[in-house]
């Protein structure tokens, strides 16, 4: 098989799409807490929260969108945590993040360990099963590459359009452009800078964690430690690699879940057996990287990303 | 329409009292504003004018007191609730987002944030008829970081005024505009006036306030001190109120201007975002002399000013100091070539809020005055900042409390003394005064006007066109990064100054040539 | 609510947020540990004496706390510049494997030449490996803490090509394992008899020289000048990108040594589960020293002590070990918070 079967088969697509739901999910939730002036680097611990929550509602009964509504409850909590130290108290939000991350982590790890003393491998759950959307998926190649997808994967799609619809359309979206751009006129129009930045991180933390849940709940069934493998530190670049903006992002999400799901492919042609596997598995964070470099020079950052904001304060 | 006969009170201060720690801002301060009435709320820099509108805006809560607002009590801390009841503040640091447009800088918090749609379109045609009916002239859908500073300000009015303000505050609204703008600001609030609403104006410029206001209400260490009916005061009797004391503003001896030390000859600049650079700018500066450079803000003076600290170099052009061309432009040879300078912000730039005053004062020097082979010299360091201390009248607990700790004047005469006693030759001072009071102007003015005399070279970058006018030996005017030939002391009026600061004199200029 | 600078903190403003910080640190670890089926009391006794109770157990807290001096001070004189480097992971391993090429057998001479070789060879591998993020901040304005992260990915995979191919141990059996250093490539111990290596003292050097570079040379007062405020250093005339370039190889120096030092000093191979997450616990370290130098000392003998511990106590009675994450990150987040308490009022307008 080589590189155009690859790119013209409708199971690379398909994967592509997959790979791209939980980077969608998440690379949304950062957005919007940059957008609002916060950078969220809690965002690899809350995704492996995530992951975990959901997994394990679902393990403990509830039903699958359930799980999905505890992941978010959870990266709510978490955004909650890093909301207050990084917005009323204005502390470092290098330092907020990474903090989180390490408890978001760790706790997880602390829970399931609790939960699952002795297991040597984790159980599975009955995890979402592919929706074939009436008409569609019998279109040729298109249905088998889109539209046979988890309800999960359809839900990103549609939460980039919201998400799009809300920061351009309404005056809540305006709000949260403008905390992240000038928080003094935000203030100045009587609004409470903190309540949006706050609200913008707990909401966009949520979504970080649905983007985790995606894991254990649709591309998988279970929960392993590593899962999440700096999935949440790709999805900071690709924030930048989409100029903050939403569609741009879900442009960079597809992309780089494209070279992934390229990448996995490769492997097994012959040019795999050539090349040691860590050399492919580095594609993603190497991508990552050249996507910030390239972008970096271009992209109009919100003037006010990691400036807290002190009433009063000129 | 004819006006009611009795007056109608619209803004009621009764009582405001505020401390921050052991200052207090605001001391009982009681006023009322009447329907189509102008007051102009007068008073130095940190009289406390900033804290009492903040006050009524709701953004700080007072100590003691009450705000009644078309006869309504105001419930404190609420900042909703006075543009709520009808008032609009026009803020002195424009309170806008660089990176929307300006109908989205306008309609930001005037909708319930709950709503499911911006209503565009309506939003739009809101604003376009609000600037006609007030000449307020500006594009609706342009990017608010690309307008000018006059422009911007119209936002801000408008954004008053779309929200339906029927009382209008506007903190210092002068500081960035030409002498035209300002008449044409001033027709917009008649204009405003005529249509039944009430003003307070806040300001410093004597001329301006004499020129608006029906009654001036001063402001003297947080406590109203004085309130006159404008007809019948003078300018000199609002300054003696303001400062507490008669004011002499000394006068600036002629200069004997001697040997150019830094000529810069159709020297050009890159522009940077919004900021525009030089364009083949032509000046010199001579040793003795002080050079002013007057212009609205933004207009290349920042460019001016990085070029002679030695941020940036010229793209193209020349530029020589004491008559050899530089090279390996940076702060650092600048500083080694004897070019100190005065920064525009002391807090941003200037100096380093959590350094103590030992090293805020070795800042500039430490590499060539207090290290060797890499090794500090602390004590000789702190020795410095004890002088720079005495010398300069830095009022501080001594030379180990943080800068940020500091008044700002106090922080000025550091800067001042850093610059002073590195022996430059050149100094740059880029708005050496704003922020201070009276007292630390004059002081900061004397020792400026001492170094011209001891034979320095000073560039004096302000937007204060008083300020230029009579400290300057000779005045260029900078406008779009272009430089107007330099003017000699007491050859133009200001007037004549303000149409070189719109740009119309350069455009005759160009089509001349 | 408004943050309010306090001119004169007094003892108990300085003092009283961290002591409280570190008391609700604890708080939550007894109440995890409650959860957990664990009586907190026996729990934190256990983790004690897992710690320090006997000489075996302290002698292994030393050599636990070697290496995060070593990524506490790199990640403290970082930070201290606002150089944001979460990727000292990756200049460790940088310090592991050059350490290993190196040392098993490459260069054929005594130990007092090879040993010092060996650490300016692994200094200059980590300061290498973070010299690549700063450049492209300095250079393309890029944000270092995305790709120092990213680059800790793609240093450990790495890591794992070069145990499965070029320096995959023969005799290995087929774990992911170097081969054993020569003898003349180990540090040897302290005292004869005590499990304790130079490495050690090594850290307690580096920890005494950088507080001395902070204090007394002008590198370090450029470095805090930078930190504090880049644009008024750039204005009085430090060469700022010169500054964050040299602060970049002495931070990542310092990590890469402590790679040398496990390799060379504990482990005597380079593993791939060499690092238990050394790096970004030298986050925790230096947040908790409030990136003092010699504060690094304690605070990476604290870490180390609860690390050890809690092995120890989850050995003992089966409460995960993870409790001592959870109990470091938890005081890293109160800790910066204290710290900002102890200089600020908050004040409701």
């Amino acid at each position: 098989m080589d590189l155009f079967d690859i790119l013209l088969s409708a199971s690379f697509w398909a994967a592509t799409i997959r790979i791209a739901s939980p980077l969608i999910f998440a690379t949304l939730g950062e957005l919007i807490c940059e957008r609002a002036g916060v950078l969220n680097l809690g965002i690899e611990g809350i995704m492996v929260a995530g992951a975990f929550a959901g997994w394990v509602a679902v393990l403990n009964g509830l039903p699958l969108w359930g799980g999905v509504a505890v992941a978010m409850a959870v990266g709510m909590a978490l955004g909650a945590v890093h909301s207050v130290l990084s917005v009323p108290f204005g502390l470092s939000q290098h330092v907020v993040g990474v903090g989180l991350t390490l408890l978001a982590s760790a706790l997880t790890f602390y829970t399931y360990r609790v939960m699952l003393p002795e297991v040597s491998s984790p159980p599975k759950i009955a995890a979402f099963q592919p929706y074939e959307v009436p008409l569609l998926s019998d279109l040729p190649f298109f249905g088998q590459a889109l539209f046979s997808q988890t309800p999960l994967t359809y839900a990103a799609f549609v939460l980039a359009g919201l998400v799009a619809l809300v920061l351009y359309r309404t005056p809540l979206g305006l709000a949260v452009r403008a905390a992240g751009e000038s928080p003094a006129a935000v203030a100045a129009q009587g609004l409470s800078v903190t309540a949006i930045r706050m609200g913008a991180v707990i909401v966009g933390s949520g979504f970080m964690a649905v983007g985790g849940a995606f894991l254990t709940m649709s591309a998988f069934d279970s929960f392993f430690f590593e899962m999440v493998n700096g999935r949440g530190w790709i999805c900071i670049a690709l924030v930048v690699f989409g100029a903050w903006k939403p569609g741009k992002a879900l442009l960079g999400a597809l992309l780089f879940a494209a070279f992934d799901a390229l990448q996995i492919r490769l492997q097994q042609t012959p040019m795999g057996a050539l090349v040691p596997y860590q050399v492919f598995l580095m594609l993603p964070y190497a991508l990552s990287i050249l996507a910030l470099v390239v972008m970096s020079r271009r992209a109009e950052v919100p003037a006010a990303l990691m400036v807290p904001f002190n009433k009063g304060e000129r | 329409m004819v006006e009611p006969a009795t007056p109608e009170t619209v803004l009621r201060l009764t009582g405001i009292t505020k401390r921050f720690g052991a200052v207090t801002a605001n001391d009982a301060v009681s006023f009322a504003l009447q329907k189509g009435e102008v007051i102009a709320l007068l008073g130095e820099n940190g009289a406390g004018k900033t804290t009492l509108m903040n006050i009524l805006f709701g953004q700080y809560t007072a100590d003691e007191g009450t705000v009644e607002i078309f006869g309504r009590q105001m419930p404190p801390g609420h900042p909703r609730a006075a543009l709520d009841a009808g008032v609009g503040m026009v803020h002195q640091h424009f309170t806008l987002a660089g990176n929307l447009t300006v109908w989205e800088n306008i309609v930001l918090g005037a909708q319930p944030l709950g709503a499911l749609s911006l209503n565009a379109s309506a939003a739009r045609d809101k604003v376009r008829a609000l600037a006609a009916r007030f000449h307020l002239k500006v594009d609706p859908d342009a990017r608010v970081g690309r307008l000018t500073v006059g422009e911007r300000q119209r936002v801000e009015i408008l954004k008053a005024l779309y929200r339906d303000a029927r009382i209008l505050i506007l903190d210092e609204p002068t500081a960035v505009l030409t002498p035209q703008e300002t008449d044409a600001l001033f027709a917009t609030l008649r204009e405003a006036i005529g249509l039944g609403l009430s003003i307070v104006f806040i300001s410093h410029k004597l001329h301006e306030v004499m020129a608006i206001s029906d009654r001036v209400l001063v402001l003297r260490h947080g406590r109203l001190v004085a309130e006159r009916a404008t007809a019948q005061t003078t300018r000199h009797e609002l300054a003696a109120l303001m400062v507490g004391a008669e004011v002499t503003v000394p006068e600036v001896a002629q200069a004997s201007p001697g040997a150019p030390l830094l000529s810069l000859r159709r020297v050009s600049t890159p522009d940077s975002g919004t900021a525009p650079g030089l364009q083949a700018v032509t000046m010199t500066l001579c040793a003795g002399q002080i050079t002013g450079l007057a212009g609205v803000s933004g207009n290349g003076q920042a460019a001016l000013s990085d070029l002679v600290s030695g941020l940036i170099a010229p793209t193209s052009g020349e530029m020589d100091l004491a008559g050899a061309p530089v090279r390996g432009w940076s702060p650092r040879t600048a500083l080694a070539q004897g070019v100190a300078r005065i920064p525009e912000d002391r807090h941003k730039t200037g100096t380093i809020a959590d350094f103590d005053l030992t090293e805020n004062a070795i800042l500039e020097s430490y590499a060539s005055r207090f290290s060797r082979r890499g090794w500090m010299d602390w004590s000789g360091a702190r020795r410095f900042a004890e002088r720079l201390i005495a010398t300069y009248d830095v009022r501080c607990p001594g030379p180990d409390i943080r800068v940020r700790l500091l008044s700002g004047g106090n922080m000025q005469k550091l800067i001042l003394g850093r610059v002073l006693e590195s022996g430059a030759r050149i100094i740059l001072a880029n708005q050496p005064v704003r922020g201070l009071d009276i007292g630390a102007v004059s002081y900061v003015h004397g020792r400026l006007t001492a170094a011209r005399d001891a034979g320095a070279a000073v560039l004096l970058i302000s937007e204060d066109l008083d300020e230029i006018t009579r400290l300057s030996d000779v005045i260029h005017v900078i406008s779009e990064g272009r430089l107007s030939p330099p003017f000699a002391r007491g050859t133009m009026q200001p007037q004549e100054l303000g149409i070189w600061m719109s740009g119309q004199r350069f455009d005759e200029a160009g089509h001349a040539a | 609510m408004r943050l309010e600078p306090i001119a004169n903190p007094g003892l108990a403003r300085t003092t009283l947020p961290p002591a409280l910080a570190l008391l609700a640190t604890f708080g939550v670890a007894a109440v995890l540990a409650l959860v957990a089926g664990g009586n907190p009391a026996l729990v934190f006794g256990e983790i004690v004496k897992g710690a320090v109770g006997s000489k075996f157990a302290l002698l292994e807290t030393l050599n636990r706390a070697t290496p995060l001096i070593f990524t506490g001070l790199a990640v403290s004189v970082a930070f201290r510049a606002k150089l944001w480097n979460i990727g000292a992971e990756a200049q460790l391993y940088a310090g592991a494997v050059v350490t290993a090429v190196l040392g098993t057998g490459a260069l054929p001479w005594a130990a007092p030449a090879l040993l010092p070789v060996l650490a300016l060879a692994a200094i200059c591998a980590g300061a290498l490996v973070l010299l690549v993020p700063a450049l492209l901040k300095t250079r393309f304005g890029v944000d270092e803490v995305v790709t120092t992260l990213l680059f800790n990915f793609i240093f450990l995979l790495f890591v794992s090509y070069l145990l499965d191919g070029p320096l995959k141990d023969p005799m290995g059996m087929g774990w992911p394992k170097s081969a054993r250093l020569v003898a003349e490539a180990r540090l040897p111990r302290i005292v004869d008899g005590l499990r304790l290596h130079w490495g050690f003292a090594l850290a307690l050097i580096c920890a005494a020289a950088v507080w001395v570079i902070d204090t007394r040379t002008t590198l370090g007062f450029e470095m805090r000048a930078v930190g504090q405020n880049a644009e008024a250093a750039r204005f009085a005339g430090i060469p700022v990108t010169a500054v964050i370039l040299k602060t970049a190889l002495l931070s990542g120096g310092l990590a890469a040594l402590a790679g040398y030092s496990e390799v060379a000093g504990l482990k005597g191979a380079l593993t791939l589960d060499l690092s238990p997450g050394f790096g970004y616990t030298g986050i925790v370290v230096a947040m908790l020293a409030m990136l003092h130098p010699l504060g690094v000392i304690v605070a990476a003998l604290f870490v180390a002590a609860i690390f050890v511990g809690a092995d120890a106590m989850s050995r003992n009675i089966g409460v995960p070990t993870y409790i001592a994450d959870i109990m470091l990150a938890t005081a890293l987040l109160l800790m910066v918070l204290a710290i900002l308490l102890t200089r600020f009022r908050v004040r409701r307008d």
